[in-house]
């Protein structure tokens, strides 16, 4: 059944569902909805994403949206499909859910308020408040102390191979080592070499080539 | 009665902590509640970061296996536990199952922060002696009422968030709603949408939720 994708180039979310169909070795047809005209906020759009909110995503009759939701579901259905994403064993499977969490309620916000200031802005001829800069870059250490801790101890996020728990990061990490905050990454050893290992992958290289 | 292996740590007051205990409940699972005293900073001690490494609640244990972030401890709960209490809290078949992470998803990303920051402004602060952020109040409900009008939308024409029955999409809001619309003076938010307002009497009325709620004014 055909794939669709909804999306815009340059959004981190639409990159993030990009970033597991192309791990995945999955074929699909990317749309391209348009921000700069109010595409995504259009009644077509919204019946897709009622938050009007990119990506949204299309297999047959199933209609999705939120990146998240996205590379779960693929990660499940293709689960014996290009790279493993998940680890079947429960107990890990345990471990990795709670990596996945992390990623969502701790690195998601402080990141993402970043990518905003530090890229997106300037995309929009907007001026970086450098006080929120400030703030979430603090709140980011303390989320960045904890996986150089992890990350000591484990070789990804989520275990010992990569999976959804560090794929989830690249498209906010890929933008933030474009700016001032790489130096946040490069101060912790091991996460620094996780992040380049992660943003290296010729999946990922494809996805934001392609 | 043997003691039961699964442990939460944390005060059932914490909306994280409320969020795993309303998922044992649902299912059935014997637990043991391990107090962990905030006043005192027993969750920024050693032996506490060791289980849950940002210094937070709940924390989690089930025999020989450790986890933090309640909405993962939930899915392991859920998973470990098939055929006990509630069944399909996240869904039995693959379609099912995606419709209710994306809700959660939803949940997560889009409802959970400005509800979280309105609980913590509304209920907490004054009972934490701090002082209350106008506008940090005034912003995070603007955020949360265009949340609550997709809400409304998707409620008219299904049941629960995912579908027709409840699953952790809709769980996973207790915690929050339960705050702003029992111990806040915004509670109209929720009641005055007509869906959601059903919505919420719903899934607040569970037996499981209810018993949840004891625990938080015992």
């Amino acid at each position: 059944m055909a794939i669709k994708l909804y999306g815009a180039p340059a959004s981190n979310a639409t990159l993030r569902a990009k970033a597991c169909l192309a791990e995945k070795g999955i074929e699909y047809e990317f749309v391209h909805v348009d921000m700069s005209k109010q595409e995504h906020k259009s009644p077509e759009f919204l019946s897709r994403n009622p938050f009007g909110q990119v990506p949204a995503f299309e297999e047959g009759d199933l209609k999705l949206f939120e990146s998240r939701a996205i590379t779960q579901y693929l990660a499940h259905t293709y689960a014996d499909k290009g790279s493993d994403l998940i680890i079947k064993d429960p107990k890990k499977m345990a471990i990795l859910a709670v990596w996945i969490e992390v990623e969502s309620q701790k690195f998601e916000p402080a990141s993402s308020k970043l990518v905003w200031e530090l890229v997106y802005k300037a995309m929009f001829g907007m001026t970086t408040d450098e006080a929120v800069v400030e703030g979430n870059e603090k709140k980011l250490e303390q989320v960045l102390d904890v996986y150089e801790s992890r990350l000591s101890q484990s070789k990804y996020l989520g275990g010992e191979s990569f999976t959804l728990a560090d794929l989830h990061h690249l498209p906010n990490m890929k933008y933030l080592v474009g700016t001032k905050t790489k130096r946040l990454f490069d101060a912790r050893p091991h996460v620094s070499a996780w992040a380049a290992d992660i943003l290296s992958r010729p999946a990922w290289v494809k996805a934001t080539t392609a | 009665m043997a003691t039961p292996p699964v442990k939460v740590y944390g005060p059932a007051l914490s909306t994280a902590v409320s969020r795993v205990l309303v998922c044992l409940l649902e299912k059935d699972v014997p637990f043991q509640l391990v107090p962990v005293s905030m006043a005192k900073l027993e969750h920024k001690k050693p032996d506490y970061i060791k289980m849950q490494p940002f210094g937070q609640v709940p924390a989690f244990q089930d025999e020989d296996i450790t986890l933090f972030e309640s909405r993962a401890i939930c899915r392991y709960i859920a998973e470990k536990y098939p055929n006990k209490g509630t069944a399909g809290l996240f869904g039995t078949n693959p379609l099912v199952k995606a419709s209710i992470d994306q809700w959660l998803e939803a949940e997560s990303q889009s409802f959970n922060p400005p509800s979280s920051v309105l609980t913590f402004q509304l209920v907490f602060a004054s009972r934490m002696k701090l002082k209350q952020d106008e506008a940090l109040i005034k912003q995070n409900e603007a955020k949360l009422v265009k949340v609550l009008d997709v809400y409304e939308n998707r409620l008219e024409s299904s049941r629960y968030l995912a579908g027709d029955e409840f699953t952790f999409a809709d769980l996973s809001h207790l915690p929050n709603t339960q705050y702003l619309v029992d111990k806040t003076d915004r509670a109209e938010l929720f009641t005055s949408r007509k869906n959601v307002s059903r919505w919420w009497s719903e899934i607040s009325t569970r037996t499981a939720w209810k018993k949840v709620v004891e625990m938080q004014n015992a």
